[in-house]
């Protein structure tokens, strides 16, 4: 039916093995997994088996990028292998649309994985590719979401692991990441020192990095929340998605997803309007669009949404093209914004994301005041990790009231609050 | 003056197995010509007509992004390392 078939360089179409290989050597572009797709005669048959597949992202392993099917003694015990991610909740979000003056808003909590983001599809799909490669160890450059991942999928899996960050990085994804008995190693310097220190390392190891030589494996896992969202919505696809950017890898990737299932039949409706969310202290994607620049020019990040926190996006044309082509944007928020977009989203929603998830409710506000979206369309909001994860964005952000243990001081409290 | 020019594994075949070439210049657009003559078959991996680099293509000197200094106007010193690495790695 559909199996995945080669590597293909997306820049001049050149074709490699399924093999640890992320770069074309004929013009330096990136490879991307090519299936070899069959027409599909009973489609109700695949839907079903897709809904009675493991609840995981397994469930779609036909679309994924694996030799031997999902892992795991069977497919139907393959929800017991490894550490299964997705199957995040898809919120209906009334309070937060009625805020902002919409439609019909959703939220997409991929906080709800194993390690508390999004991260932990793309590990999957990248650690389980890895070992069938043959590869022992599991590696990874990043920002602390990923870090978590690849530390608990490598204990998860009895895989050695290596795990690299910029050495400032909050104190929770350290310590969210140490905890699993990997070999942190906090390098100083920016996210992009470490991505470059891990091209050269990935050239002198056999370590499967899975944002590295796996990566693209490790970015069809992303396709798996489009996946999700629409089965989630009955087989449709929502008319706008509000995703973060970093390095681009996630935005396309989801877009990517709904064309696949778009161009089979397996779902209705057309390809969401794209639109892709940054900071303004580190923004390179939002720029170039502004701009009408076809690539990014480097920047140095400067921003408290430290995991969207990449100055030199890979993925960063290809945003652009995507975000041109759906009719959307991509568009930054500040500091501030974040803030308020995180609270927004926690007091209308009870849903507490971290940075990335205030980044993308601020730039769903800004749409909103915009009059970018239209009040008959259904806008789905990607929160791609955990509140807890990044606590100092909300320090000091509320007021708490400490009293003695008595009622009239707790009374006094309580008219003070009143009248504040 | 010698730079060294660090090349990586993806463009090794195209430079004889070659990991790294001693040549001369005194701009990271001088390094790559000159690197260019010694392996022909490189030029046209990394950069478009007009030398400009291809959009994949990260340049390093003493591990700098060159597009944060002067791009390949960027000066480079007798006895520098310039890194040509894929940029497309990560996120």
């Amino acid at each position: 039916m559909t199996a995945a078939e080669k590597l293909e360089c997306r820049e001049c179409g050149a074709e490699y093995p399924l093999e640890a290989l992320y770069v074309c050597e004929r013009c330096f572009g990136p490879l991307e997994v090519a299936y070899r797709r069959e027409p599909i005669a009973d489609l109700a048959g695949l839907k079903r088996r897709i809904q009675g597949g493991p609840q995981n992202i397994w469930r779609y392993s036909d679309f994924l990028p694996l030799a031997g099917g999902p892992p795991g003694p069977s497919s139907r015990l393959a929800s017991r292998s490894g550490l299964p991610a997705g199957c995040t909740p898809l919120i209906r979000a009334d309070r937060l649309a009625q805020r902002l003056g919409l439609g019909e808003v959703w939220v997409k909590n991929d906080a709800a994985n194993p390690t508390h983001s999004f991260k932990d599809r793309v590990v999957s799909v990248a650690a389980a590719r890895a070992r069938e490669l043959g590869y022992e160890v599991i590696a990874c450059a990043s920002t602390g979401n990923l870090a978590n991942s690849v530390a608990a999928h490598g204990a998860a899996l009895g895989m050695d692991s290596y795990v690299f960050i910029p050495a400032d990085l909050e104190e929770p994804k350290v310590l969210a990441t140490g905890v699993y008995g990997t070999h942190l190693v906090a390098v100083r310097g920016t996210y992009d020192d470490v991505n470059r220190l891990c091209t050269q390392i990935s050239a002198e190891r056999e370590w499967a990095f899975v944002n590295v030589n796996l990566r693209p494996y490790y970015a069809e896992g992303s396709k798996t929340l489009a996946f999700e969202i629409a089965e989630q919505l009955g087989w449709e696809t929502p008319d706008r998605c509000v995703v973060p950017v970093a390095s681009g890898s996630l935005y396309t990737k989801i877009a990517k997803g709904f064309e696949e299932w778009l161009e089979l039949g397996l779902v209705t409706g057309d390809l969401p309007t794209m639109n892709g969310a940054q900071a303004q202290g580190c923004s390179p994607v939002a720029t170039a669009f502004a701009a009408g620049h076809d690539v990014c020019r480097p920047v140095r990040p400067d921003t408290i949404a430290k995991s969207l926190a990449i100055g030199n996006p890979a993925d960063g044309p290809y945003a652009l093209d995507l975000a041109r082509r759906t009719g959307g944007a991509i568009d930054a928020v500040s500091d501030d914004e974040i803030r308020a977009g995180i609270a927004l989203l926690a007091q209308t929603t009870g849903i507490f994301t971290e940075t990335a998830g205030g980044v993308t409710t601020a730039v769903l506000a800004k749409l909103a005041e915009r009059g970018d979206i239209d009040p008959g369309e259904r806008v789905v909001l990607f929160v791609t990790g955990e509140g807890l994860k990044t606590l100092d964005a909300v320090r000091g952000t509320f007021t708490t009231y400490e009293i003695d243990p008595s009622v009239e001081a707790f009374a006094a409290a309580a008219a003070d609050a009143v009248s504040a | 003056m010698a730079v060294t020019v660090k090349i990586p594994t993806q463009l090794r075949a195209a430079a004889g197995g070659a990991a790294e070439a001693e040549v001369e210049g005194t701009t990271v657009g001088e390094v790559l010509d000159a690197l260019f003559e010694q392996f022909e078959e490189l030029r046209d991996r990394i950069s478009e007509d007009g030398g400009i680099l291809r959009r994949f293509v990260n340049v390093y000197v003493g591990g700098e992004d060159i597009r944060f200094l002067d791009g390949l106007e960027t000066p480079v010193d007798d006895g520098a390392e310039v890194t040509i690495l894929p940029a497309v790695a990560g996120g």
